[in-house]
């Protein structure tokens, strides 16, 4: 496992770190005040002496605390509300004459940037946090904040690592003359608000797999551009069929009509049957077929017309490029 | 060049949210042929174009484009910018046409990372 850079002091930041900070952001607005905020405070009444607030403090080992009257919050005392007390040696009066009354509150279903926001506009250095009833149910604090967004941010990061690990090993304890994995995405016919996306899953895999930037790429291309005739040419939508080994990727594409005319004619670049619909969304100028030749090793496209097309690619792995095996990973690690 | 100069400079409007500002892009490619996009544009760079159905972030995601610039001041339906959201590619929308766009970054100093495919004759007839 890769260590984070340390957080540096610097108004400089790096662009990791630039990551990280935006992440925090995102879960800021993701993660509930109730997640992260402390249960069950320790609450005093408004009647009891400024002598125990000291106590409190002192043992607990806290620096504030809301006022309840029957469950209800009417108040919180602070640390700086003891020193006023404390300088005119006022130790025997009742809370309520030091506590601040009616004080800001968050709720525990708010997300954690409503209590940011507010930390900044009221300068305060705690909020009782309180319930759909205004019921006390914790108290926050922005170290609290700070601790669970840290918390969830390393979970996160550990989540995709293990996922990423456990992926770019998968091939390695399997014992068999020839191991693969096979992954089937149904590809249906005119859905162009989805188009694209088997691709961008086969593509993902293969990157958690350990495979280089360039092989995710290339394969993400080359069946991008098949999904994309499955939903342009179609009449039924598709399959499409990716195997992927530790020395090749094989991507099978196929559909059962209506087939291509003159297949050598659509292998020519510029060459289009689609209409005027599908190339304003970019596509259909005769390039796509060239494109997936330029990205695999071997393609093979065989077209009966009226009964279907089977686009055949293969891409080869080098030793250093494998997937599943562990070794993308290895000398990726080595390379840092 | 960093993702918000260009931002500055284009004039533009970052349409999703939970996204990285603060990357380095390293050069750029206009083009409104997916295709194309594909074919020539090389890996780290921005894609200025004028398409703005959700494939342009298909297209970028395939061919790891940083971020999208929609040239024309266009405004992209909304199952694009929620793809983009989703998949965490940020959307730029730039009153400037393609050529001003272009023009202006090129003046800025950012490379071009469009590589020709001369061997890709087009059909002639």
């Amino acid at each position: 496992m890769t260590e984070q850079p340390p957080l540096r002091k610097s108004s400089l930041i790096s662009d990791q770190e630039a990551e990280n900070i935006t992440r925090v952001e995102e879960l800021a607005y993701e993660i509930k005040v109730q997640e992260v905020m402390t249960p069950n405070p320790i609450t005093m009444t408004a009647s009891m002496k400024m002598q125990e607030v000291l106590e409190q403090f002192r043992v607990a080992r806290i620096s504030g605390a809301p006022i309840v009257e029957e469950g209800q919050l009417i108040g919180i005392i602070s640390i700086e509300d003891l020193i006023r007390c404390l300088i005119k040696s006022d130790l025997e009066a009742e809370i309520q004459k030091y506590m601040t009354r009616n004080p800001f509150t968050v709720k525990g279903d708010d997300p954690v940037v409503e209590a940011l926001k507010m930390f900044v506009s009221t300068k305060v250095g705690r909020l009782p946090v309180v319930n759909k009833e205004g019921l006390l149910i914790g108290i926050l604090t922005k170290g609290d904040i700070t601790r669970g967004l840290l918390k969830a941010l390393q979970q996160d990061y550990q989540t995709e690592e293990v996922r990423r690990y456990r992926a770019s090993h998968l091939f390695e304890d399997i014992e068999s003359e020839r191991t693969s994995l096979i992954l089937r995405y149904n590809i249906k016919a005119g859905d162009f608000t989805h188009g694209g996306e088997a691709s961008s899953k086969i593509k993902r895999a293969l990157s958690r797999m350990g495979a280089s930037p360039q092989i995710a790429r290339r394969c993400g291309i080359a069946t991008y551009e098949a999904e994309m005739n499955l939903i342009i040419h179609t009449t039924e939508g598709g399959v499409i069929r990716v195997e992927i080994e530790p020395h090749q990727i094989s991507i099978d594409v196929y559909d059962s009509g209506p087939g291509i005319k003159d297949v050598e004619l659509a292998m020519k670049p510029g060459y289009s049957t689609a209409s005027e619909k599908v190339r304003e969304l970019g596509f259909g100028a005769g390039m796509g077929l060239v494109n997936i030749s330029r990205c695999v090793d071997i393609m093979k496209l065989e077209s009966v017309w009226g009964r279907g097309t089977r686009l055949r690619m293969k891409i080869f792995l080098k030793k250093e490029d494998t997937v599943g095996e562990g070794h993308a990973a290895k000398s990726l690690e080595e390379k840092r | 060049m960093k993702l918000n100069e260009i931002v500055q400079k284009l004039n533009g409007k970052v349409l999703n949210s939970k996204i990285n500002l603060e990357i380095e892009v390293k050069g750029a490619g206009g083009a409104d042929l997916m295709s194309d996009v594909l074919a020539s544009i090389q890996p780290q760079a921005i894609l200025l174009t004028g398409l703005c159905n959700p494939q342009v972030v298909r297209t970028a995601m395939m061919a790891d484009v940083l971020a999208i610039v929609l040239v024309r001041g266009k405004t992209p339906p909304a199952e694009t910018v929620q793809l983009a959201e989703n998949e965490r590619i940020p959307l730029i929308s730039t009153p400037f046409g393609m050529f001003e766009a272009c023009g202006i970054l090129y003046q800025a100093g950012l490379s071009c990372l469009e590589k020709p495919v001369s061997d890709q004759d087009c059909f002639a007839g």
